[in-house]
């Protein structure tokens, strides 16, 4: 029973999947555009050996997303970009980029307006002591290794890709939001549009094609960094293999994200 | 400036909600869910209380209690429904269910919990049936065919078989009564991210509160039906039925406050972001209309209409009033819970507001609706099933 479930739910994401590799889900224009027109190898591979895989699912690689807090200059080209390549709805953020203040009396104050997309034009005037320390934190999905959205979902349209990513079947939510109330980073949101729960997916129909996710390709200061883990010559393989300050949000949540952070702050939440 | 001062501008200032929970995205229809889904469980409980645990001052009440209950279990769904982005996708929760949701067991339960009330009312209501199937005419006639499944045998032998068949149903329905809504609480107790939810009390709390609010309805409903329909009220039935009201209540309330208490007594990260939730936009609906009206008036109030002799007339008003102020409590607990856990952003640093609209689709207005429609089944049902002994042919026929 449970077997024969599993398999018509997986059914489905394969298909899913073919669409989102046949361009028709999601994506920017460019890659909407029907092969042929523009052919995708005059597009330069970001990831390499990424167009070599074939299949359902990417096999033999590992990614891990790196935010170097001490690069985010609070731009907020980050944020225009994700909105731009998913026309995301006002007031849901796929991504946004939060700003840290702390005073020298230790009070932390943070805010994100309009989740940073206008970037951080103006420093905060309103503080009452001398101000220490600040710095910018971008947030996104944190592509849980055991993540609780999927968990919750009561019909499976929430799942995990074999090879590590977490997506959702839009043909399938239900949008009962039960991941948006389980996911303890709130990258989730229900869609006003689609009525279904959305959230940012490291570009999954980007990194299918060998390019990285929009937000990474247009940071100015390489804050975000993407990568696979198993290619010893990657960026990210280095970060994590090196000695740096290095560490993932809520780890006591024990959700294991794949998405780690480069000098974080305690004061993070 | 003096530091408490300080203090209190560095909070002002430091309100910081994650961008996505401005917005909350569970509303009155999922406060209503575990309302209604309680007043099932608890009416459930009150009808077993004599066919299961015989207590026979509770048999006036008996029957109708489980009609009561069905009434309010044909509209458990509706605020569900009306919630899901894409209701017409709501069968997939039972056709491909995740094994790891704990959401995705709710269909499943319901539904035997369905059946399992529907069988009982229509063979503790056979012989009624039975006889008013003889008395009827026309679509009516047709309709208790229907529902005595066209067996018209009433000999001692098939009553004593029917006699086991809702003993059997009664006593399974008690676990899965419980189970229903012990598991509407692990909805929100197993939500980890949640520290408000995030606790195994809440299923105890959620079953409690469900039985109390069952038990009010019932009160309070009984009270009201006789009274319109100028019939007399059964003051033994009453009293008994406020003694176990006030005793589910004690439990309830108590473990309410203790979740609290443990809360703030262990005062772990969570706990600040959780105090300035239940003094800041709980601070109305929870500390003054939850817990200091609606559960010390009534926790006192019961308490003295158990255990201090007192006129029926007395009892009966006070009995009313203050199982109405249960069916608020209760209410306005479905409400500091859900409403209230997701004003409490996952950043911890701050409260996002809520005001539900009147006319939108999970709204004040849908809401009330979706409250009137299991009194008005449960008017239509009174038309089919009699509620009461004395209104009944079965038994006029077998005193005769
Ligand atoms: S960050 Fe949230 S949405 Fe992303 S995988 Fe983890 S639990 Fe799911
Ligand atoms: S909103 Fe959609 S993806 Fe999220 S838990 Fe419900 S059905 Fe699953």
């Amino acid at each position: 029973m449970i077997k024969s479930i599993e398999k018509e739910i997986s059914l489905d994401r394969r298909a899913f999947i073919k669409k989102v590799l046949g361009g028709t889900i999601a994506g920017s224009l460019l890659l909407v555009i029907p092969a042929g027109a523009m052919e995708l190898e005059h597009i330069p591979e970001q990831i390499p050996g990424m167009r070599k895989e074939i299949g359902p699912f990417i096999t033999g690689k590992k990614f891990a997303f790196i935010v170097d807090i001490t690069r985010c200059i609070g731009c907020g080209s980050c944020c225009v970009a994700d909105k731009n390549e998913y026309q995301v709805p006002d007031g849901n953020y796929r991504t946004w980029v939060e700003r840290y203040v702390i005073d020298d009396k230790d009070n932390v104050y943070v805010d994100s307006p309009n989740g940073g997309l206008d970037g951080y034009q103006k420093p905060r005037k309103d503080l009452p002591y001398p101000v220490r320390d600040t710095f910018f934190v971008p947030k996104l999905c944190n592509m849980c290794e055991h993540p609780s959205c999927v968990q919750v979902c009561p019909v499976g349209a929430t799942f995990q890709t074999d090879d590590g990513f977490v997506l959702i079947d839009d043909k399938r939510c239900v949008g009962c939001g039960y991941c948006v109330q389980a996911c303890p980073y709130s990258v989730r949101f229900i869609n006003p549009k689609t009525h279904t729960a959305d959230k940012c997916t490291w570009c999954y129909h980007r990194v299918r094609k060998g390019l990285l996710p929009a937000c990474v390709n247009v940071c100015p200061v390489q804050a975000r960094k993407f990568g696979d883990l198993n290619d010893h010559e990657s960026e990210v393989y280095k970060i994590l293999h090196q000695p740096h300050v290095v560490s993932v949000l809520k780890p006591d949540m024990g959700n294991k994200p794949s998405l780690h952070y480069v000098g974080l702050r305690r004061e993070v939440v | 400036m003096s530091p408490e001062h300080g203090a209190a501008v560095a909070t002002a200032l430091t309100n910081f909600v994650f961008p996505n929970d401005l917005h909350v995205h569970w509303s009155l229809m999922i406060v209503l869910y575990p309302y209604i889904t309680g007043i099932v469980a608890g009416a459930f409980i009150v009808s077993s209380l004599y066919h299961v645990f015989h207590i026979e001052s509770l048999k006036p009440v008996s029957r109708y209690a489980l009609i009561f209950a069905l009434a309010f279990l044909a509209f458990a769904t509706a605020p569900l429904l009306i919630h899901l982005g894409h209701p017409e996708r709501a069968m997939n929760m039972m056709l491909t269910p995740s094994p790891t949701s704990a959401m995705a067991g709710f269909g499943y339960i319901y539904s035997a919990y369905a059946v399992v009330l529907i069988l009982e009312i229509l063979f503790i209501y056979r012989p009624t049936l039975v006889a008013l199937k003889q008395k009827s005419t026309g679509g009516m006639k047709f309709l208790y065919y229907l529902l005595t499944l066209g067996s018209d045998n009433l000999s001692p032998e098939a009553l004593r078989v029917d006699h086991k068949i809702t003993a059997f149903l009664a006593a399974i329905g008690i676990p899965m009564a419980c189970t229903l809504h012990g598991y509407v609480g692990f909805i929100f107790g197993g939500v980890k991210a949640n520290p408000m939810w995030a606790t195994p009390l809440m299923p105890v709390i959620f079953l409690l509160s469900a039985s109390v609010s069952g038990i009010a309805g019932i009160i309070f409903s009984y009270v009201l039906i006789k009274r319109y329909t100028g019939k007399s009220i059964d003051m033994d039935c009453i009293r008994t039925l406020i003694k176990f009201l006030w005793g589910c209540f004690i439990l309830d309330f108590v473990f309410e406050m203790l979740e609290l208490f443990s809360h703030a007594y262990m005062a772990t990260h969570h706990w600040e972001a959780l105090r300035d939730l239940y003094v800041g936009p709980l601070y109305w609906s929870f500390i003054v209309a939850q817990v200091g009206i609606f559960s010390v008036i009534p926790f006192i109030g019961l308490g003295i209409l158990s255990l201090v002799k007192l006129s029926d007339k007395i009892v009966m008003k006070w009995g009313t009033i203050l199982s109405f102020m249960i069916l608020v409590q209760v209410l306005l607990m479905r409400w500091n819970v859900v409403i209230g856990g997701q004003l409490m952003s996952k950043s911890e640093r701050g409260h996002a507001v809520f005001h539900p609209g009147w006319f939108t689709k999970e709204g004040i207005i849908v809401s009330i609706i979706i409250m009137i429609l299991p009194i008005a089944l449960l008017w239509l049902l009174s038309k089919v099933f009699p509620f009461w002994l004395d209104d009944d042919p079965a038994v006029e026929r077998q005193s005769a």
